[in-house]
């Protein structure tokens, strides 16, 4: 007998678990494949955990205001623990241009319901306690915003997906895709064949290889970030921080860091130069910079001790904002790729809105935002994304 | 909180019979508060067991006390908060004044906020990087210096020989090959005094190697300093590390490591029990009984799983001649204590290694040394292939076995570098051979059939297995004993003259051979027979009445100490004389020490790995937990990171993986089906003051 779904994910991360979950919840029967041998085992478990609604564009806004939502409620819903800290997010500023850039965005991000303001170096050093007080002029704080523990947070799509349904199918990577007279019937893997009018590709670092699969050029390219993780200790700050400043070493454009349910202090830096591939292998230079931007910040971070790095991809676009759209090439194909580094902040709100998206034909948010995500859009436009 | 309170005992070796007792510095310095004396550079867990604390700290899952556990770096089972910091304490050296407190829950970070000045990061070439300075490291080490080849050798131990520091016996194997004969403790010494005259060798001991990276980079630091370096070929001579064994109470203090007994005891000169039990007959298990024996502390029992003991037949029968029960087919079934061991129950096992209800037998102990086996320290060398460095492997991290073996394998790796590097040398082929030697598991055993000799005196020599060994041949000077078949694995037989010069029983590493003069008094039938000894002789003496014991252990009879001397040649070992009857002379091969305590018969088998026992120590993740996750069909260890944070801890798996294994082997699935973690630097923790090489910062 051949087995029909009502939707094949392809991938099994950070936004293909969560849509597979919303699609569940409508009742619909899903295959979710991925390549590694569980869920969650891409760039998921590589994201530091950050939540946050403060972004520039106003799709990430309203998208990640949408994640927050499913964080913040995910505990009471559904009883598992995902490690939820409403700690906010913190922008400390010590320049005046980032002053300017930060003030300049709040009347929009309030416009899409973020509460967030400016608040003075007080206030800063009162919710960092050991900031760096010197030239400190204040920051942006949003209480709303937090943190959660990307590998409770798969786990816990994982299995709540599955408890209504929803199929998982590890080590199978996609071979190819059955398409039909422009319309898809299924994928094909190395194990054999599955049939749906339903694909969506959720591939996140290989989303332009699934892509090609389909016969469409999606520009998404791997780059990567380190980070690292300490050891458990008292919670001594809550906010995650972002450090907007070039690193004195010419070598990072901005980092940032928070304290997690566990105590342990998880950090990662944006270097200038982008490092292109899908190398995960840790390097030498990681340590030696981080630490002296952390240690700069917040001269008491010097004593933690530092337990693990590791590197994660973001699978970047060529304007970094994220595609979802569907297909025109191949109906019923659908695209949730391009993630640029949030794909775990962004994969609840993602799933949300593309359940509703492939089952109504809508989105959830407004239909102008979710267009200026599309696919079809012209990616070497000048867009400029003040927050990335 | 139940922090031990410190009672003022001085728990350190005041006498030993083998290792000098020196003054070392004292300092002072407090626990929680409390005045305590130390030793000046000695290891904080070190110094906090001399003054009686057994308890370090408290977990901050669920308030468990946590004491040492691998006394080796590994664990952080033993993290104290020094002058505000989170240290392991049994690799920061004790100094003047330190305050020292428990670690209860998370520490918290001091508020210090002053910004540091930095120095740059260190990096340095070298052609050949040697990571670990035991047997195995120092030796290859010493032949690529003889060559004249730029090496860097790294130890975490501020003192290097890596696990011949612990080892206060004479060494087995063959005399030209491996100082067999010669006491561990001083082979490091004359191996650290070779590789002290190389010049083209530089060693940094006190560093340890924390992290292989893609840019084929080494970090490495030394308590001061982050160092990246850069190597043209990497080896690994990291040894092994203990592997574990879960049931319940496996996770309260005062059950740890048998390699972390020893150093306690023998590096660090503290005597950490009383009263000891000892699960595992391999050759780690058996030495570390007699070496508590050494030290006076008492062994109540050693059990083992297999219906054998896996050691060196020689050393079982040791400890067996002194006292010590050996239950073979036994497992220890739990361990109980309020807040740190009081008790073990160890039962039977069947054929097929299921508990036999109605064995279970209680013992009252404060110590249980866990030496079920050790596993190469092979990370490192994983990751550097992986990215391409050229790598080689030696000693216990390429193949578990004797430090005999090791030395062999650090020269011959030594020198296969050297050729890799263009060297012209030569390895000989019988270097493989006696590498291969040196390395086998002991053969056959023939039976031990002692017959009196007519002669003034005569050897009789207990070697009744095949080990690589052969101290004996080389000591007689008539040449009248000799390994049949040309090999060292071979058993030895005297045949032919004895001067009864007692060199053999002097040469003997395993106490293996006594000397009978017959006819000492013939109208009493009376023999002599002089037996090695390397315990404090304590109440020994001349005129009293020993009880004989043959080569097993087995009672013979009475002996009458004649005379206890030194011997000529191994000064720290005893040469005791004793009159026996004649037709005892040729069976008595020692005399008890020990009385023999039968423990308390007593019930409550139980399930056998309950849901509760302990099997992440790290995170406190039980035997339940990881159950439940199986039985819901996950596979990879990656989700238990994730789900119940198994190996999310500090050791970073390093302890659990193997345990988990065995679960999902006792749940059915076969381990093949089972996803390993990732592995990623660092292989321990680091502070992060030291990546950014602040100037000032963290004590030492």
């Amino acid at each position: 007998m051949i087995s029909k779904y009502d939707a094949i994910i392809i991938g099994a991360g950070s936004v293909g678990c969560p849509t597979a979950y919303f699609l569940a919840l409508e009742g619909w029967r899903v295959l979710v494949l991925d390549t590694a041998h569980s869920a969650g085992q891409g760039q998921n478990k590589a994201a530091i955990g950050g939540v946050r609604a403060t972004h520039s564009d106003p799709a990430k806004i309203t998208l990640c205001l949408q994640s927050l939502e499913i964080f913040s409620t995910w505990k009471e819903k559904h009883g598992t623990d995902i490690g939820w800290i409403k700690g906010g997010y913190c922008y400390p500023v010590y320049r005046e241009e980032d002053e300017k850039t930060l003030r300049s965005l709040l009347p929009r991000q309030k416009k899409f319901g973020l509460d967030i303001d400016f608040v003075g170096p007080e206030e800063i050093a009162r919710l960092v306690p050991g900031i760096n007080m010197d030239g400190l002029r204040g920051g942006t704080y949003s209480p709303g915003d937090g943190q959660v523990s990307p590998l409770k947070m798969s786990a816990a799509f994982w299995q709540e997906s599955k408890d209504r349904g929803a199929e998982y199918r590890f080590n199978e990577p996609v071979k190819g895709l059955l398409i039909k007279s422009g319309r898809i019937e299924g994928v094909r893997t190395v194990k054999g064949e599955y049939y749906s009018d339903v694909v969506v590709n959720a591939a996140g670092s290989f989303g332009m290889e699934v892509g090609m699969m389909a016969g469409i050029d999606i520009p998404v390219v791997p780059e990567s970030h380190e980070a690292g993780i300490s050891a458990p200790m008292e919670r001594f700050f809550d906010p995650l921080i972002v450090d907007m400043r070039p690193g004195p070493e010419g070598r990072t454009t901005n980092f940032y860091f928070g304290q997690n349910d566990r105590g342990q202090v998880i950090f990662c830096y944006t270097p200038i130069d982008p490092i292109i591939g899908r190398n995960r292998s840790c390097t030498s230079e990681f340590m030696p910079v981080i630490s002296r931007r952390l240690i700069d910040l917040i001269p008491r971070l010097r004593n933690m001790l530092v337990r693990r790095v590791w590197r994660g991809l973001y699978p970047m676009t060529p304007d970094g904002i994220i595609i979802l759209d569907q297909v025109r090439e191949v109906r019923g194909h659908y695209l949730c790729v391009g993630m640029c580094g949030q794909g775990f902040m962004l994969g609840p709100g993602v799933g949300l809105n593309m359940a509703n998206f492939i089952v109504r034909g809508k989105p959830l948010i407004d239909a102008e935002i979710f267009k200026s995500v599309g696919f079809y859009r012209d990616f070497n436009a000048k867009r400029s994304e003040a927050l990335k | 909180m139940d922090i031990d309170s410190p009672k003022k005992i001085d728990h350190r070796l005041k006498t030993h019979p083998i290792i000098p007792i020196e003054e070392r510095n004292r300092v002072d310095f407090t626990f929680n508060g409390e005045k305590m004396s130390g030793v000046d550079g000695e290891p904080v867990t070190s110094a906090l067991y001399a003054n009686g604390v057994r308890v370090f700290g408290h977990h901050q899952r669920d308030g468990a006390p946590q004491g040492i556990f691998c006394v080796n770096g590994q664990c952080s089972q033993c993290m104290v908060v020094v002058g505000g910091f989170p240290v392991k304490g049994c690799m920061t050296a004790l100094r003047e004044g330190m305050e020292i407190r428990s670690c209860d829950g998370y520490p918290s970070l001091p508020a210090d906020d002053e910004r540091p000045d930095y120095s740059g990061c260190l990096e340095i070439k070298t052609d050949v990087l040697v990571i670990g300075g035991g047997p195995a490291g120092i030796n290859a080490a010493i032949e690529l210096g003889r060559l004249g080849i730029d090496t860097l050798l790294v130890d975490d131990k501020k003192d290097l020989g890596g696990k011949l520091t612990l080892q206060t016996h004479p060494f087995f194997g063959s005399r030209d090959d491996c100082y067999a004969g010669t006491r561990g403790i001083r082979i490091a010494e004359i191996l650290t005094g070779e590789l002290e005259k190389l010049d083209s060798v530089r060693v940094l001991a006190g560093t340890t190697a924390v992290g292989v990276f893609f840019d084929r980079k080494i970090g490495i630091y030394d308590g001061k300093e982050y160092i990246l370096v850069d190597p043209g070929v990497v080896l690994i001579a990291c040894g092994a590390r203990e592997k574990t064994l879960a049931f319940p109470g496996c996770d309260l203090p005062g059950v740890y490591g048998a390699g972390a007994f020893q150093t306690l005891l023998n590096r660090d000169l503290v005597r950490p029990t009383e009263r000891l039990f000892i699960v595992g007959g391999g050759n780690v298990g058996l030495i570390a009984g007699y070496h508590a024996i050494q030290a006076g502390i008492k062994v109540v029992g050693l059990v083992e799983a297999l219906d054998k003991c896996g050691g060196y037949k020689v050393h079982l029968d040791k400890l067996r001649r002194l006292g010590v029960p050996v239950y073979t087919s036994h497992t220890v079934l739990k361990a109980e204590g309020d807040g740190k061991l009081e008790r073990i129950t160890i039962c039977r096992l069947d054929a097929a290694f299921n508990h036999v209800s109605g064995t279970e037998t209680r013992f009252e102990v404060d110590t249980l040394l866990l030496a079920v086996g050790l596993s190469p320290v092979d990370e490192l060398y994983t990751q550097l292939e992986k990215f391409g460095v050229k790598c080689f492997n030696c000693g216990d991290s390429e193949e578990i076995a004797e430090a005999s073996a090791a030395i062999f394998s650090g020269r011959i790796t030594g020198r296969r570098i050297a050729r890799y590097l263009g060297k012209d040398v030569d390895i000989p082929e019988e270097w493989e051979a006696t590498q291969q030697i040196l390395r086998s598991k002991p053969g056959a055993v023939i039976p031990f059939e002692p017959e009196i000799k007519n002669s003034r005196a005569f050897p009789v020599i207990r070697c009744v297995e095949e080990i690589p060994c052969n101290p004996c041949v080389d000591a007689c000077q008539k040449c009248s004993i000799t390994i049949p078949g040309g090999s060292i694995m071979g058993q030895p037989v005297f045949s032919g003259e004895c001067t009864g010069c007692l060199k053999c029983v002097d040469a003997c590493p395993a106490l293996a051979i006594t000397l009978v003069r017959p006819g000492h008094d013939a109208e009493k039938g009376t023999s002599l027979v002089v037996v090695p000894f390397e315990l404090p002789p304590g109440e020994l003496k001349a005129g009293s009445f020993v009880n004989t014991v043959d080569m097993e252990g087995r009672p013979i009879g009475k002996g009458r100490v004649v005379s206890i001397k030194n011997s000529p040649f191994d000064k720290k070992r005893l040469l005791v004389s004793l009159e026996v009857p004649e037709a005892e002379a040729c069976l008595a091969a020692g005399f008890t020490v020990l009385e023999r305590e039968k423990g308390t018969e007593t019930d409550g088998m139980g399930k056998p790995l309950p849901d509760e026992t302990v099997i992440c120590r790290c995170e406190r993740v039980t035997a339940g937990e990881v159950r439940a996750q199986i039985r819901a069909g996950v596979r990879d260890m990656n989700i238990l990171k994730a789900t119940v944070r198994t190996g999310m801890g500090a050791c970073g798996g390093k302890t659990c993986t193997d345990l988990i294994l065995r679960l999902f082997r006792s749940e059915g699935v076969d381990p093949s089906e089972v996803t390993l973690p990732t592995g990623r630097p660092f292989v321990s923790e680091v502070p992060l003051s030291f990546f950014a090489n602040v100037k000032k910062g963290v004590e030492e």
